[in-house]
């Protein structure tokens, strides 16, 4: 991923903006309304935090993003795609080639080593074999598994598993990287080096970043913006000078 | 997904529950198996009962007869056509025409008649019937004591059983056993008879009678229609005594002693129909009551017997018989397929039950693959792939396992009838259409076990199958 064209992060351009989402589901009698109106807009190159307890709504939010979820009203539009608007297919889409997502507890498929799974993605997008193994080669180098490309994921640790899964995020070249807890298996150590690394896709690569944690320390040293969720509802909106190292000045 | 991607993730996804999977491609295998075991069963049992009827030469066989001959038989009437008395002669020159029909094997006329044998100087009276070379493969003569006759025309005679028994007076009361065709034979094969009959014979030569008062009257004036008919003896030794039932529907068997035919055309015996012929305008050519048309191919028997009727001669053949007999293999096999595919039905439950145990297993995975850009149909394709090829491997193996089984029921059998001191049959047969036609069956049915597990598949709501853990 080293040849990877650097997309300067044009502030102004909007890569997210939703606009009165709302996701609500029952479960048995009671409406629970995860989502609540919310209306925001994300910066193509942003990094932005989603702060929130437990219940608080924002991995529903990141999932209305990711295309995984569909709103029950409003609107969530993507790099100008209104989210709600697209078929299945055209979401299954959008999720191969406009989104990356890590998880907290990484999703690895347990069955394929790494290589396999970090190109899994390139196999749904119909990219021929040989070109398939470069690329995951490429991606796994710039996450530092070059030698573990015939492991499987129990084979390895926690940090190296989600840096797989960064990888396989990254494979497709999308625009937008979905992160969800993504540190909330890791010890401090290893989840500084994940972050930096996302940092690093955020600022080298051009990235617009969202990610959803429950812990401000860790917002507040990488993200440029801290939205905080309550009951659904946006509660908090802030800009944040992240604390953690120097800039990265793009290449 | 491109469909060798599909093929490998679905066989890898096949070889983790390498134990499950198995189980239920054997399911599937026994099911193809017992398919292709009743299926070739029918096969096999068809191609035994055709060869047989092949042989028996009651299918591929026209009988042939003028119009003139007013003898309904209990036949259909022929409504088209010329009327009786326009009818073709059935002649040398018609014989010779209705050989050279396409597909005919040989046409050959029917001589029988009835006249004196002696033995040991004690007479016999009996029907005479001629026999093509041909008829030495008509299973008629299994079973058969002594030799075929050793040319078309050599002076050699078979006897049917009975006759045999009647010539050595040893004819069992009703009621006890018949004795033993090779114990009648034994005395009688190379032995002679003297035959005794009445030759026709063309009236501008006639020859001078060997007995004076068996003469038959000739008149000269009428020469060229008027033949003359003398008293003649042939000599004929046995060579054969047949073990087939006097009683049997066949026609030529129909008579107790059979005689080469080209030796019966060449002793001009009168016949029954001669008579007949006088009053119209005969030729030296012979008259033939009735023709017999072998037919290479016992499919073309009715674009054989239309063209003969075109001709304008009356047919007859058992052909509607053999169309009965293939709508009763028809139904046997119909049978016999939903027999074996019970089996597949069961198998293809088993298909079902372990792809669905599969998506259970599998829910993170499937949630997993739609978060990374999988679609709906995506994983439907896997999961009928997964299908498929446990339908395509369970084919293969119950194609192998059914060809085992047939051959060692066959093997069994066999071994049965020759303690049964009968000829061993093959009616097992795994054509290969059967082979191709199992495997995609095996497939198909797959396919179909798959659609429901897939179509739950491919619904999945990611977001609910990444929530647990």
């Amino acid at each position: 991923m080293t040849t990877a064209p650097v997309i300067p992060a044009a502030s102004g351009t909007v890569a997210i903006r939703s606009e009165d989402l709302c996701r609500h589901y029952r479960m048995g009698e009671t409406l629970i309304r995860a989502v609540d109106g919310i209306s925001l807009e994300v910066r193509a190159g942003e990094f932005v935090a989603l702060l929130g307890s437990s219940g608080s709504g924002k991995s529903s939010v990141l999932n209305l993003i990711a295309g995984l979820d569909r709103p029950t009203s409003g609107s969530v539009v993507v790099q100008d795609r209104d989210l709600a608007k697209l078929s299945r297919e055209e979401l299954a889409k959008y999720r191969l080639h406009v989104v990356g997502m890590v998880f907290q507890s990484f999703n690895l498929i347990a069955r394929m080593t790494l290589a396999e799974n970090v190109e899994l993605p390139l196999r749904f997008a119909e990219v021929d074999r040989s070109k398939r193994d470069n690329l995951a080669r490429e991606a796994l180098q710039r996450v530092g598994l070059r030698s573990r490309l015939d492991h499987r994921p129990s084979e390895l640790s926690g940090g190296e598993q989600q840096r797989a899964a960064l990888a396989r995020a990254l494979i497709n070249r999308p625009k937008l990287l979905l992160a969800d807890e993504p540190t909330g298996n890791l010890d401090s150590h290893t989840g500084t080096e994940i972050m930096d690394m996302v940092r690093e896709f955020n600022q080298q690569l051009g990235m617009t970043v969202v990610m959803v944690t429950h812990e401000r320390a860790l917002a507040e040293r990488y993200a440029q913006r801290m939205i905080f969720l309550a009951d659904g509802k946006l509660i908090d909106d802030r800009r944040n000078m992240p604390t953690a190292g120097e800039r990265i000045q793009p290449a | 997904m491109k469909i060798p991607d599909l093929t490998e993730l679905a066989l890898r996804n096949l070889r983790e529950s390498v134990l499950r999977n198995s189980l239920t491609t054997i399911g599937i295998s026994v099911g193809v198996a017992s398919l292709v075991a009743m299926l070739s069963l029918g096969t096999g049992l068809q191609q035994l009962f055709s060869q047989r009827l092949a042989k028996s030469g009651l299918f591929d066989t026209i009988f042939v007869s003028s119009r003139r001959d007013l003898r309904g038989m209990g036949r259909e009437e022929e409504r088209k056509g010329p009327t009786p008395g326009e009818s073709r002669v059935l002649d040398e020159p018609a014989r010779l025409e209705i050989e050279r029909l396409p597909n005919v094997q040989e046409a050959y006329p029917d001589i029988r008649f009835v006249t004196e044998l002696r033995y040991e100087d004690k007479p016999h009276l009996t029907m005479i019937s001629a026999l093509p070379q041909s008829a030495k493969s008509n299973d008629a003569f299994d079973g058969m004591q002594g030799g075929f006759f050793s040319s078309d025309a050599a002076t050699e005679v078979i006897l049917q059983k009975s006759f045999a028994e009647e010539l050595l007076g040893k004819t069992p009361p009703l009621g006890t056993p018949e004795p033993a065709v090779a114990e009648l034979a034994k005395p009688l094969l190379g032995k002679e008879l003297t035959m005794r009959y009445a030759q026709r014979q063309a009236a501008p030569a006639p020859q001078p009678p060997l007995r004076p008062n068996d003469s038959a009257a000739s008149d000269d004036s009428i020469a060229g229609t008027a033949y003359s008919v003398v008293s003649r003896e042939q000599r004929l030794r046995i060579v054969g005594v047949a073990d087939l039932d006097p009683e049997s529907m066949r026609g030529p068997t129909r008579a107790r002693v059979f005689l080469p035919l080209k030796l019966a055309e060449s002793l001009h015996v009168m016949q029954p129909t001669d008579l007949r012929e006088i009053s119209r305008a005969a030729s030296d050519q012979p008259v033939y009551a009735s023709i017999s048309v072998r037919i290479k191919n016992p499919a073309k028997v009715q674009a054989v017997e239309d063209a003969i009727k075109k001709m304008g001669f009356n047919t007859f053949s058992i052909l509607d018989a053999s169309n009965s007999l293939r709508q009763v293999f028809r139904v046997l096999y119909a049978f016999l397929g939903i027999f074996g595919s019970l089996a597949l039905a069961v198998a293809s439950i088993g298909i079902v039950n372990t792809l669905v145990m599969a998506i259970l297993e599998r829910r993170r995975e499937i949630g997993i693959m739609k978060a990374i850009g999988a679609s709906d149909a995506d994983v439907k394709k896997l999961f009928f792939a997964e299908a498929g090829a446990m339908g395509i491997l369970g084919g293969i193996v119950g194609v192998m396992l059914g060809w085992a089984i047939g051959q060692i029921i066959n093997f069994g059998t066999n071994i049965w009838l020759k303690s049964q001191s009968l000829p061993p049959e093959h009616f097992w047969a795994v054509p290969l259409w059967l082979v191709v036609f199992s495997i995609v069956f095996a497939f198909l049915v797959s396919l179909v076990s798959g659609l429901y597990p897939a179509g739950r598949a491919a619904r999945l709501d990611p977001v609910q199958a990444l929530r647990y853990e």
